[in-house]
């Protein structure tokens, strides 16, 4: 490996951007598109897209939404930090939230998130264990409020999780 | 129906009877249960009759506001410019889920509903916003939308009627404010989901600055119920004795009661036989404390003032609380109402757009208060702050998330009041700070 | 009762505020129809240069019959509406919001570069609480270098979103945001683009408190230290009026003042920052005349009469001048020039031109002078090289144009009136006059679409220094080419007399705002 390969602070140089919109991803941004009268009106749907392709929405994946509708980076990153689904950091393999507003909070939501913190490892909110398998978070309402206490992993809403529960349900996660 | 569980033979089901059905999902089931008939009847009806009967019918908007439609539906006139619908599918208000249950169940209801709702404001474009977390109810009416395209009830043509109707779904990422109807187009136009300034009002300049008609999924799918059975029917559906809130309701109940879910009633329903006979009363052992009848932004009721109320806008509202998005969250006697109630602040100060000051600063502020109260750490001086900050809160602000979180502090404080004080140390003047990364909201 | 009267203002909007009648066109704010009535609504979110964003909720106000308090930004005026301002109700809604603001605000004031301009401090002094009830920890973020000459210090931000809007809608170009939501939002931007844009600076004064700040200023001065003076930006020839701002004499920040006919509210980053060279220390201070000992200082007197000799001796005069010098010392210069059949030659700097997009016609011009059009009119061409061909016959007079001069032609004598005396110039030199620069005299300047718009001093003149009008005009008349007044009103008096292109204008009808001047056909537009 040539010196140069390493930056000086003795990580690996910046891969290459790999575009997320190419081939298909182009084809499904350019019917969006086709369906609003401003390209800023595809903004949401370009950083889903860009998340689901990246697993959180990195500043080069920024660049290149921002590029393809015709937006700035600093506008793009002030819409994605409105909202709270988009993730600003990678996070783990399995992407747990676990609902702990009043009416689920009422069933017991936060010994939920308990359960999960232990049998993740995951330890703290927001911390992706060190396998790289969880981050576990608490979310404000699911509106899945009679099914307490709903839980989502990754795309996958999971209704009326208990304390016992929680163990056999992370069991069917690689 | 009283989904999970079975219809009870007090329900009126009407826009849930399928639920739990799962062949009323697809295409074919849903057009065999009469599906579509009422849209290519309106199709060929002129917009004006089809928003007549629904003003005659009395509907008004379920997503909270009450507004009736029909009238709503009224200010969209033919004046050649782009007019847009939205569907507020965002349901984010804490303690509703009814229209997840209309989304996952009987998509098409919804896609004929908009297609319907669209035609009446003489609208080509219908957008289906729902809110990001809800993946079953995105998949399932993207899935009817699909169908409906390929079977030419939407498009250029739809269902041969010579007129364009297109529905979209837009997924939302997470913001409890997209559900207040200005966020909502903000965030659809690829904006921050900040509430605008009204006037201008949707009506006038509304999705993409053009006249903009939003209504709730549940309001749309009672619509077409009422153009296929008449305005009559759906007011005989409700109590006869209030004739400002017709047809039904769905209702969602959660929190400590023994059945939670859907249930589908009359206007008009008492809420005691509801809250009884229909969900089973508080879980087993225990009795309720504490009820917020209309999602988590409307003012707390004790059980006795809940019970003595009919379930309709003003029934609810003569019981000091507001029907708004017909989401029941039960408390029972084993919850400490410091802790809920801090836990709802926390909720807005977590929504807050920070647009407006006594929003962004005054829900955290309030969250910090009562979080500081809760931990045994409040003075009796806190309980007339939070009333004045909530009174700084109300009234003041573009939208009214601002209002939703003084709302239960204040009822919180009015009714359950020995509650705060008993947490408050005896004689406390001062206050202990507690660290920044404790408090960091 | 009669029935209503008809409006006596057809196409107006009558109405009371604070108890006084006020009339507007319609679709005015309640905010500027108040300023009308001279009643001041308190507001930090609201600026009449930006689209309305009705956040803040300073500007609550009672308007009767309205259900409930309503942004006076946001709230256009109606016939016979009475509003009230000054209501217990309003006052206590505008309470509540600065108790809101403060509540995690730092109250850092001593180390505030805004203290003493702040409107938080200002609207808190009138109407805010005396104490804080707020017991909690306060929210902290870090201070950001936002690039350019900008400085943003979260702490103190209101989130008023005045930056942002600026961005957006004025420069076009939108790389700040909000960033997060409810308590935690801040004013972001992305990572790697800064705040370069030539107009970023604007944010600064648009910031209402002090989350916004000039680099270039930053613990220079308090607010109430300075003197200010109003002046027209010298950098380039849009005419931007401006505050000079001075303090102990000495010029520390140049800030925009409002023209609705040529500025706005705004002022370019370069403008702003081209300040240092009116403090230059290495100025030329007394009258020098060429003696056997080379250049030895004199009188006024002496020095004035050596130029005038000098000039009516020589074969060859060349005048070359500074198209930054006023319209009051180039028509004297004219004068001179005509009188003894000089050429009048002048060099304009050039530079990138740099549009503020959102505003009509402003931009910081190529033409880097602040009164090439004035030059012009008074009979100097723009040459390249104003030495060419000048040779021993020759008698060159650099006012205050010495960077025009790339070197002196051998044999050429050159007399220097100017506010430096150049080195490169000094060996040629017999007569040195020492004059103000324009931030030490009053006059009037000609931007290039031909306003005339007046400056006033702000600093004193170092040790002997004259006004360039008065000294013009002394060189004038001992020539024996007219007599003129030592006061830079009564030389705009003889100009306004003389030239047809400033007809009818006084210094006092220009004011602060200045005039369009009648140009010739086929002069500047």
């Amino acid at each position: 490996m040539s010196l140069h390969a390493m930056a000086p602070d003795g990580h690996a140089p910046h891969a290459e951007y790999r575009p997320v919109f190419v081939g298909a991803r182009r084809a499904e941004l350019d019917t969006l598109l086709s369906r609003y009268p401003s390209k800023m009106a595809a903004l949401l749907p370009a950083l889903w897209i860009l998340q689901e392709e990246r697993g959180w929405v990195s500043p080069d994946g920024i660049e290149e939404v921002a590029q393809a509708l015709e937006l700035t980076p600093a506008y793009v990153n002030g819409v994605v930090t409105f909202y709270t689904m988009y993730h600003q950091h990678p996070v783990g393999r399995h992407f747990v939230q676990v609902c702990t507003t009043t009416p689920c909070n009422v069933c017991g939501a936060e010994d939920v998130v308990s359960a999960f913190l232990r049998e993740t490892k995951c330890g703290e909110l927001g911390v992706t264990s060190a396998d790289g398998r969880f981050t576990v978070i608490e979310v404000e309402c699911l509106g899945a409020c009679g099914f307490a206490t709903p839980v989502m992993v990754n795309e996958t809403m999971i209704e009326c999780v208990s304390v016992d529960s929680v163990k056999d349900l992370l069991a069917g996660l690689d | 129906m009283g989904y999970p569980h079975p219809s009870h033979s007090r329900e009126t089901p009407v826009i849930s009877k399928y639920f739990g059905d799962p062949e009323a999902r697809t295409l074919a089931g849903w057009q065999k249960r009469g599906g579509y008939e009422v849209l290519k009847q309106a199709l060929s009806t002129d917009p004006v009759e089809v928003q007549n009967v629904v003003k005659d019918s009395g509907l008004r908007g379920r997503g909270g506001a009450g507004f009736p439609t029909g009238v709503k539906w009224s200010f969209m006139k033919p004046d050649g410019k782009t007019h847009y619908l939205c569907i507020n599918g965002d349901e984010s208000e804490p303690g509703t889920f009814k229209d997840r249950e209309l989304m996952r169940w009987t998509p098409h209801q919804l896609v004929e509903g908009a297609a319907v709702a669209a035609h009446a404001i003489y609208a080509e474009t219908a957008y289906i916003y729902i809110r990001g977390e809800y993946t079953e109810p995105i998949a399932r009416v993207s899935e009817a939308i699909r169908e409906a395209y390929a079977a030419g009830i939407l498009g250029a043509n739809a269902m041969g009627s010579g007129k364009r109707v297109d529905v979209h779904v837009h997924k939302g990422a997470g913001a409890y404010i997209c559900g207040e109807e200005t966020a909502l187009m903000n965030s659809l136009e690829g904006r921050r989901g900040n509430p605008r300034i009204k006037p201008p009002f949707p009506a006038v300049a509304g999705l993409f600055a053009q006249p903009t008609t939003i209504n709730n999924v549940e309001t749309v799918c009672a619509a077409i119920h009422v153009l296929r059975n008449g305005a009559d029917w759906y007011k005989s559906l409700s109590s006869p004795t209030n004739p400002k809130s017709t047809g039904t309701k769905l209702f969602s109940v959660c929190g400590n009661v023994a059945r939670p879910g859907n249930y589908e009633v009359g206007m008009g329903f008492p809420m005691k036989d509801f809250l009884w006979e229909l969900c089973g009363g508080p879980p087993a052992g225990r009795a309720f404390k504490a009820i917020i009848p209309g999602g988590s932004s409307v003012p707390i009721l004790t059980p006795e003032e809940c019970e003595a109320a009919v379930m309709d806008y003003e029934g609810i509202q003569a019981a000091g609380s507001l029907l708004g998005s017909g989401g029941v969250i039960c408390f029972d006697d084993s919850q400490d109402m410091v802790r809920q109630i801090a836990r709802l602040a926390r909720f807005y100060a977590h929504e807050s757009c920070a647009q407006c000051t006594q929003c962004r600063e005054g829900t955290a502020w309030t969250t910090k208060i009562l979080e500081r109260i809760r931990d045994g750490q409040g003075t009796m001086k806190d309980l007339d702050t939070l009333l004045e900050i909530a009174d700084n809160m109300t009234g003041k602000t573009i939208c009214v998330l601002s209002d939703s979180c003084a709302t239960p502090v204040v009822s919180g404080l009015k009714k359950f009041r020995h509650e705060f004080e008993a947490k408050i140390p005896k004689n406390r003047s001062s206050v202990m700070i507690p660290s920044l990364s404790t408090a960091a909201a | 009762m009669t029935a209503p009267a008809a409006p006596a203002n057809p196409g107006m909007v009558t109405l009371t505020i604070e108890g006084r009648e006020v009339i507007v066109p319609p679709g005015t704010n309640l905010i500027e129809a108040a300023k009308t009535a001279g009643v001041l609504i308190p507001h930090y979110c609201y600026h009449p240069s930006l689209p309305v964003a009705g956040v803040c909720r300073m500007c609550l106000v009672e308007v009767e019959k309205f259900p409930k308090l309503t942004p006076a930004c946001a709230t256009t005026v109606g016939e016979g509406q009475i509003v009230h301002v000054h209501s217990a109700k309003a006052r206590e809604a505008r309470k509540g919001v600065l108790e809101f603001l403060l509540i995690n605000h730092p109250l850092d004031c001593p180390i505030c570069d805004q203290a003493g301009e702040c409107e938080l401090q200002d609207y808190t002094f009138a109407e805010g609480r005396k104490d804080s009830r707020y017991m909690e920890p306060k929210r902290f973020n870090p201070m950001e270098d936002f690039g350019g000459d900008v400085l943003y210090v979260p702490n103190r931000c209101i989130l008023c979103t005045r930056c942002v809007r600026f961005m957006d809608v004025v420069a076009k170009e939108s790389v700040l945001n909000v960033s997060e939501r409810g308590d935690r939002a801040y004013i972001g931007k992305f990572e790697g683009a800064d705040l370069t844009h030539a107009w970023a600076s604007n944010v600064v004064d648009l910031c209402p408190v002090g989350a916004l700040l000039s680099k270039d200023f930053l613990n220079k001065a308090r607010a109430w230290e300075l003197d200010r003076a109003a002046s027209i930006c010298p950098s380039c020839s849009q005419g931007c009026n401006v505050m000079l701002e001075t303090r102990d004499n000495v010029v520390v920040r140049i800030r925009p003042r409002p023209n609705a006919s040529v500025n706005q509210h705004f002022a370019c980053d370069v403008g702003r920052l081209n300040y240092r060279w009116i403090n230059r220390r290495d100025r030329l201070e007394y009258p020098q005349v060429r003696s056997s000992q080379g250049l030895v200082t004199t009188s006024w007197s002496e020095a004035v009469k050596a130029a005038a000799s000098a000039i009516t001796a020589a074969a060859r005069v060349t005048v070359l001048v500074s198209p930054a010098l006023s319209n009051e010392a180039l028509y004297l210069l004219g004068r001179i020039a005509s009188h003894v059949s000089a050429t009048a030659v002048m060099t304009i700097a050039r530079g990138p031109e740099a549009p503020l997009p959102g505003v009509k016609d402003l931009s910081l011009r190529a033409e880097r002078a602040p009164n090439h059009t004035g030059a012009e009119l008074f009979g100097f061409t723009d040459v390249i090289s104003p030495t060419a061909g000048l040779g021993s016959n020759d008698l060159l007079i650099v006012a205050d144009a010495a960077a025009s001069v790339s070197a002196v032609p051998d044999g050429v004598r050159v007399i220097v009136i100017g506010t430096v005396l150049d080195d490169m110039l000094k060996g040629a030199t017999i007569v040195a006059l020492p004059v103000c620069n324009f931030a030490e005299e009053d006059g009037t300047f000609m931007n290039l679409r031909g306003r005339v718009q007046r400056f006033q001093q702000s600093k004193a003149p170092p040790a002997q220094v004259r006004p360039t009008y008065r000294v013009f005009g002394e060189v004038a008349a001992a020539i024996g080419a007219g007599s003129y007044p030592a006061l830079a009103s009564d030389v705009f008096a003889t100009i306004v007399a003389t030239v047809p292109a400033f007809a009818g204008m006084t210094y006092r009808t220009l004011g602060l705002q200045g005039a369009p001047a009648t140009l010739p056909a086929g002069a500047a537009v």
